[in-house]
């Protein structure tokens, strides 16, 4: 008995050791409980810079949950600014909250982006015995009767999801984008079961979400939201762009670092974000987690993420969410 | 024939001898995560993921890890719910209603003992349940839209109302305040509510922290009050014994607890926590004699473990056949699928056999270790709660520390924490019971999304919440959960408790 009872707490030391290991090695923080996109880019992208010989020791993964990625904002931004063992997951719901100032005024250029290097391609998509065989007769009957068709995404009302679907129909030449009818529910998972239901009739997310259902033949994707097809077995999806929809909108994989490090620790960690982009255990985690390609490491990115909030900022401020 | 086939590879890939001892380990881990308060199933399935890939376990062997730590931790939860009234993860929760009054009365030994039987037949049969029925069970959740949803958290605060305590009234002050705390952060139509601009507010209150808070620290702050005089701590446990007669009596309540779980656990969204609230609301309805309930009902112990362990069952079949998680858990459980390279969805059981049957045997082999480990061999974690209050108040305190800092790493929730206690220190002293508060945190914000949804779809129209067959049975279920015990109180008004 005693010898058990030992075990046990042993078992209990190791494991709450486990949890507070203090380490000197870089630390990549997910903004988010263990399981979603962020924590799925700390561990996965730190695992292979360390595999690949990219850094020195193994990155370790703090999850720090809390205002939908601000409250890690906001500790890189008002206490590590200059801690260049420091990477943040990021993806288009920071820069959604960034530009709908979300962050409690904090604003996207307190920090540098350091690149993102894959993308969960956006889609819209049906349940199978919808009516609507392509997007183009989706958004047109939208566009005759908004309350015709709610949609229904993993994101909260002014997300991205919501967002993809109003830039969609606003290229489409719908004037007033705030009759859209939307409804935020908990992942793509549920957007799909709640289309397969009856109860909304059509789906806005990520292809990683829906991967399952695209497979047993339960959804139909009318458009995937990527400048060009995906490759793979995904490549008979037609782009949204085809159907004369010029919209490419995806959930991209990045990391941000602190705004104070120097040029030359960016350029460390540009370089071992690209390494990572370039290597063969990249390629199969991306195809393991329904991401594509997706290559934009150091200035380029700061241009691309300044532009998406541009727009993003625009939209949002149509739909009221900011004024 | 078929399904026993692959029942028996799924053996056959669960029985090795490293599969095998992995799901002992994480049986034994599981349930001291489940019985610490302020860990959880969730956390303690996270903290272990890094640890499944640096053993570069493949992926049958980390689900049979992770599995095992899961159904570990809801086996635990009740020990510290009985032992210390403080519950070890939140669908432990209503354990505690009769658990500590049992353990109270010199019965720890027997609360622990049918808790543990009937998590066995809850997690038992759910799993007989996945292995059935999984892809048909999987159309459920089809039929549930918002007003569905809407209906089905009204029937669970109907029942409120004579949940516990003797005064109901108290009891529904504290569920507003539940609901209440619920409305804090940002909803599912985007703007922050009563976040005061603070990023710790944006979203909402963890109801972890509230748990530990209402419970753990109000406990160290009786205690220390009371100069350990009027507290639960230090419960005397005595040999264990089977209490034969007693299994028997509630299997019946068992069977029902498993039922309302199983289903509560396979709509996405409602969860264990649900699940383990509706089959004790449920079993103190139809129980005739309901004067014991609150005060030691082996019934009110046999109800709820069987209820969230079933339910946790329940939430694989969302999360396997669909890829949505039904949980906290089932989340973090999809994403380690999504690592291993495994989408689950509807082709799930027909694209990996193998990663399904031997995670189901897993389960079965699971609840077998652990019916051993939490039955006979309970006295094990009993020890390292039964320390002197002196040693184990500190401990409760750290890990009640540790644990809530690890889910957001911010010094606000450790401050959230302790003037939760502070609350649920003078709540205690006014004697209002804290349950229907964690309950109105838990299940408010679900209640006011489905709400929001449905005035969406419908463009404000309040009759779509009547829209289907299910919503209406569920609306009428609600009502008469609410009315009926009304009208009951009076007939069956008994001045003295009947003696057991």
């Amino acid at each position: 008995m005693k010898h058990l009872n030992l075990k046990s707490l042993t078992l209990g030391a190791v494991l709450s050791l486990g949890m507070a290991a203090p380490t000197l090695a870089a630390e990549c923080i997910a903004p988010a409980n263990p399981g979603g996109g962020w924590d799925f880019t700390c561990r996965s992208i730190g695992k292979i810079m360390f595999d690949i010989g990219a850094v020195d020791a193994p990155i370790q993964v703090t999850n720090m949950a809390g205002g939908g990625g601000g409250l890690a904002y906001g500790l890189v931004v008002n206490d590590r600014s200059d801690d260049a063992e420091l990477i943040v997951a990021a993806s288009s719901a920071t820069a959604t909250r960034l530009a709908q100032n979300a962050y409690a005024g904090m604003t996207y250029d307190q920090v540098r982006f350091l690149g993102a290097i894959g993308v969960d391609a956006g889609i819209i998509a049906v349940a199978t015995d919808s009516p609507f065989q392509n997007l183009n007769e989706l958004l047109d009957a939208v566009i005759a009767d908004p309350s015709s068709v709610t949609f229904a995404g993993g994101s909260a009302v002014g997300g991205f999801d919501h967002l993809k679907v109003l830039m969609a129909l606003k290229r489409q030449g719908l004037e007033d984008i705030r009759t859209v009818k939307y409804i935020g529910v908990d992942g793509g998972g549920d957007a799909v079961t709640q289309a397969i239901g009856g109860f909304v009739q059509a789906i806005t997310g990520d292809i990683s979400e829906v991967v399952g259902f695209i497979k047993s033949g339960d959804v139909r994707v009318l458009a995937v939201l990527t400048e060009d097809r995906l490759p793979g077995e995904f490549g008979n999806i037609p782009t949204a762009r085809e159907q004369g929809i010029d919209v490419v909108a995806g959930n991209w994989r990045g990391l941000y670092v602190p705004k104070g490090i120097s040029d030359d620790e960016y350029a460390r960690w540009s370089n071992a974000l690209q390494a990572v982009a370039d290597s063969d255990e990249w390629a199969a985690a991306m195809e393991a987690n329904g991401l594509t390609a997706f290559n934009f490491v150091g200035d380029d990115f700061q241009i691309y993420v300044s532009n998406l909030m541009g727009e993003i900022a625009d939209l949002s401020r149509e739909i009221g969410v900011i004024e | 024939m078929e399904t026993m086939t692959l029942l028996g590879q799924g053996f056959s890939v669960a029985l090795t001898p490293t599969n095998l001892m992995l799901a002992v380990a994480g049986c034994i881990l599981g349930t001291i995560i489940g019985a610490l308060p302020g860990l959880g199933p969730s956390n303690g399935v996270a903290i272990l993921i890094p640890l499944a890939f640096s053993l570069g376990l493949d992926a049958t062997a980390a689900l049979v890890l992770m599995t095992s730590v899961y159904y570990g931790a809801m086996y635990g939860g009740r020990i510290s719910s009985i032992l210390l009234n403080i519950p070890g993860d939140e669908p432990a929760l209503m354990t505690t209603l009769d658990g500590y009054p049992m353990a109270k009365a010199g019965r720890a030994a027997d609360a622990l003992v049918i808790s543990g039987v009937a998590s066995f037949v809850g997690a038992l049969l759910a799993t007989f349940g996945l292995i059935l029925m999984a892809p048909i069970l999987a159309s459920i959740a089809y039929k549930f839209g918002p007003a569905e949803y809407f209906a089905l958290y009204l029937l669970a605060f109907s029942t409120l109302g004579g949940l516990t305590g003797n005064n109901q009234a108290k009891a529904v002050l504290a569920a507003c305040i539940g609901l209440a705390i619920a409305t804090i952060g940002g909803n599912s139509s985007g703007t922050p509510r009563l976040s005061f601009d603070s990023l710790y507010l944006y979203d909402g209150v963890n109801f972890l922290v509230a748990i530990v808070g209402l419970f753990a620290v109000t406990e160290v702050f009786v205690f220390i009050e009371s100069s350990g005089k009027n507290t639960a701590i230090g419960v005397k446990i005595d040999k264990i014994t089977i209490p034969v007669r007693d299994i028997i009596r509630t299997f019946g309540t068992m069977l029902r607890g498993t039922v309302i779980g199983f289903i509560a656990g396979i709509l996405p969204g409602a969860g264990a926590s649900l699940g383990s609230f509706l089959a004790y609301s449920g079993e103190k309805a139809y129980a005739k004699d309901k004067s014991q309930f609150g005060k030691g009902d082996v019934r009110g112990v046999a109800a709820p473990e069987a209820g969230n362990n079933a339910a946790a069952g329940g939430a694989l079949v969302p999360m396997l056949t669909l890829g949505v998680p039904g949980s906290g858990t089932t989340a973090v459980l999809l994403a380690l699928l999504m690592t291993l390279n495994i989408t689950p969805g509807p082709t799930l059981f027909s694209d990996r056999p193998e990663v399904v049957w031997g995670l189901i045997a897993a389960l079965l082999i699971s609840n077998v270790v652990l019916l051993i480990l939490n039955v006979p061999m309970v006295k094990i974690f009993v020890k390292i709660l039964m320390v002197p209050p002196w040693v184990l108040l500190p401990g409760v305190t750290m890990v009640s520390f540790v644990g809530i800092y690890s889910i957001s790493s911010s010094w606000f929730d450790l401050l959230l924490m302790i003037g939760f206690g502070t609350l649920g220190f003078f709540l205690r002293k006014l004697d209002i019971p804290t349950v229907p508060i964690i309950l109105g945190i838990l299940l408010g914000g679900h209640m006011e999304d489905a709400l929001q949804r449905a005035m969406v779809i419908s463009g404000g129209e309040w009759q779509y919440l009547f829209s289907s067959k299910i919503a209406i049975g569920l609306w009428i279920a609600a009502v008469v959960g609410f009315v009926a015990p009304m009208f009951l109180r009076k007939f069956l008004k008994q001045p003295d408790a009947v003696p057991d």
